[in-house]
């Protein structure tokens, strides 16, 4: 009886496959197996923030890369702290990501040999421009979520241990007030990326803080607008790490020391600093 | 409202036009959800007809197992196969994560449980009405289930569309398994996913309903080959 029922579920696997084929004949070098698996294949796998993915800076420059060096970058872009979960547990071989103090852990713990400084740009503080707490135009950040507190107008937050996170955090704490306190009253915690989060605030009318690459390429700001920018604890540094040999001797490393190298030489900067989105250039090399 | 008859225009300019990116994200979005639906259903009918044909201690347990299992959250899968495929996982030496392969294991989690409720489901009842006529006509074992199989193919077929609805529309375990890799990973769920993140409301609701058409498109050839197929039947 088993048999039997095997055989007909071979007839339509059968079946099925042969459907299949057809489909999967139309793809490139398309085997189930080892398609886009094959050992011959140069790439390298980089864990990195949904703000550089989702500001177009990877699709205006790994084509250059690819075309210089021919490997090809693999990009998983996730927040700051998940991207560098995935790079400690050996599944990324290079890490570019937005937060200082967790890249110097992360080199601390041995999991790479360095940070290199790449690029940077910053974080502003965005929401409704009819401004119910009266923020526009403000200098100091952290005395902008004070009148936010205090005015308790909407701010929508990360909530994903992200960069952006994490300096939102720090900011909240130079203003001395835990918005956690209040959080499902005006403080609301997406737990997303930075574009959802965004949609998010557009739909609530709320204030949130964003990098201003996203910010920049987002296309759903409705009556959003820029409001507080410019003051210097707003600054987004990117650093990029080579994961280490030692903890994971599967790691590209030659490969993804060729791509930082890449990164960090003339042809990179000037293809970093040349993307721009309405003349306005989105991110800044070190000079 | 504006937005939805926008995106219904995208959708249909995207079509027209047809560029290589979204052929590229259509297709890999097929060859990862029909060889799930191909492997769950050479996992899924024999464990169904087992379950339909057979009796013995435990059954009813599975059944509402398998049952229960149509509900797995995507997200959940999607992280159980991460950490099995993950490098620091058990196999993680495969190497397979951040794959289409990757996709596909996930997913056949996700269909094969669906193919078993719904197929054991069609094949039980089929049973139920023509036991008694196919042991007065002394057919052996082998043959009744022959017969009901054949007789049930279409229900069955039936099955088989929902677990490639499942797959296809499912954006949780892919996304994760697959890292939504542009060229490599990419299918068409993350692609909504990242530009509804990216703002971009319109390409992303225009490329949902190049996937409703596609969905439409599978189901009316299904529903075609069906009608013919009874027709044959009833002639």
């Amino acid at each position: 009886m088993i048999k039997f029922s095997l055989s007909v579920a071979l007839a339509f696997g059968l079946g099925l496959g042969a459907i299949m084929s057809l489909i999967m004949g139309l793809v490139p070098g398309g085997s189930i197996l080892n398609g886009p698996n094959k050992t011959t294949d140069s790439f390298i796998t980089v864990a990195s923030t949904t703000s550089t993915q989702n500001s177009g800076l990877f699709d205006h420059i790994l084509p250059k890369f690819k075309a210089t060096s021919g490997i090809s970058v693999r990009v998983v872009a996730v927040g700051t702290g998940a991207a560098i979960r995935l790079a400690q547990a050996g599944d990324a071989d290079v890490l570019l990501v937005h937060h200082q103090a967790s890249e110097e852990k992360f080199v601390a713990d041995g999991f790479a040999a360095k940070r290199y400084p790449l690029m940077h740009n910053d974080f502003l503080i965005v929401g409704p421009a009819s401004d119910p707490a009266d923020i526009k135009g403000m200098a100091d950040s952290a005395a902008a979520l004070s009148k936010i507190a205090t005015a308790k107008a909407a701010f929508t937050s990360r909530g994903d241990e992200s960069g952006t996170h994490k300096r939102e955090r720090g900011l909240w704490a130079s203003a001395g007030v835990d918005p956690t306190a209040y959080s499902g009253a005006w403080y609301r915690e997406t737990g997303s990326g930075m574009g959802t989060t965004l949609n998010t605030s557009a739909a609530m009318g709320a204030y949130t803080l964003s990098d201003r690459g996203t910010w920049l390429s987002f296309a759903n700001k409705q009556n959003m607008i820029a409001l507080v920018e410019g003051d210097p604890r707003l600054r987004n540094d990117y650093g990029v790490l080579l994961v280490s040999e030692t903890k994971h001797p599967h790691v590209k490393t030659r490969l993804g020391q060729i791509f930082i190298d890449w990164l960090l030489s003339e042809n990179g900067k000037a293809a970093i600093n040349g993307y721009k989105i309405k003349r306005q250039a989105l991110f800044h090399t070190a000079a | 409202m504006d937005v939805i008859w926008q995106a219904t225009l995208a959708s249909f300019s995207m079509l027209m036009t047809l560029d290589d990116r979204l052929i590229e994200v259509i297709l890999l979005s097929l060859r990862v959800s029909l060889t799930a639906l191909v492997i769950a259903s050479l996992i899924g009918l024999p464990i169904a007809a087992c379950l339909a044909f057979t009796r013995f201690p435990g059954r009813k347990i599975i059944l509402v197992s398998f049952n229960a299992m149509m509900g797995l959250p995507p997200v959940v899968v999607g992280l159980v196969v991460y950490l099995l495929l993950s490098r620091s996982g058990p196999f993680g030496v495969f190497n397979l994560l951040f794959t289409p392969t990757a996709m596909i294991i996930a997913q056949v989690v996700l269909v094969t449980p669906i193919i078993v409720s719904l197929c054991r489901e069609s094949l039980e009842s089929m049973r139920r009405e023509y036991h008694d006529a196919l042991r007065s006509l002394g057919a052996t074992p082998a043959q009744a289930i022959s017969v009901l199989v054949w007789d049930g193919r279409f229900t069955l077929a039936t099955a088989h569309l929902a677990g490639f609805g499942r797959a296809i529309a499912e954006v949780g375990a892919v996304m994760i398994v697959g890292g939504n890799i542009d060229h490599v990973t990419r299918v068409m769920t993350t692609t909504i996913a990242l530009e509804a993140s990216k703002g971009d409301l319109v390409v992303a609701l225009g490329l949902g309903v190049v996937l409703v058409l596609l969905s439409l498109t599978i189901n009316f050839l299904v529903y075609g080959v069906r009608s013919l197929g009874e027709a044959k039947v009833a002639s």
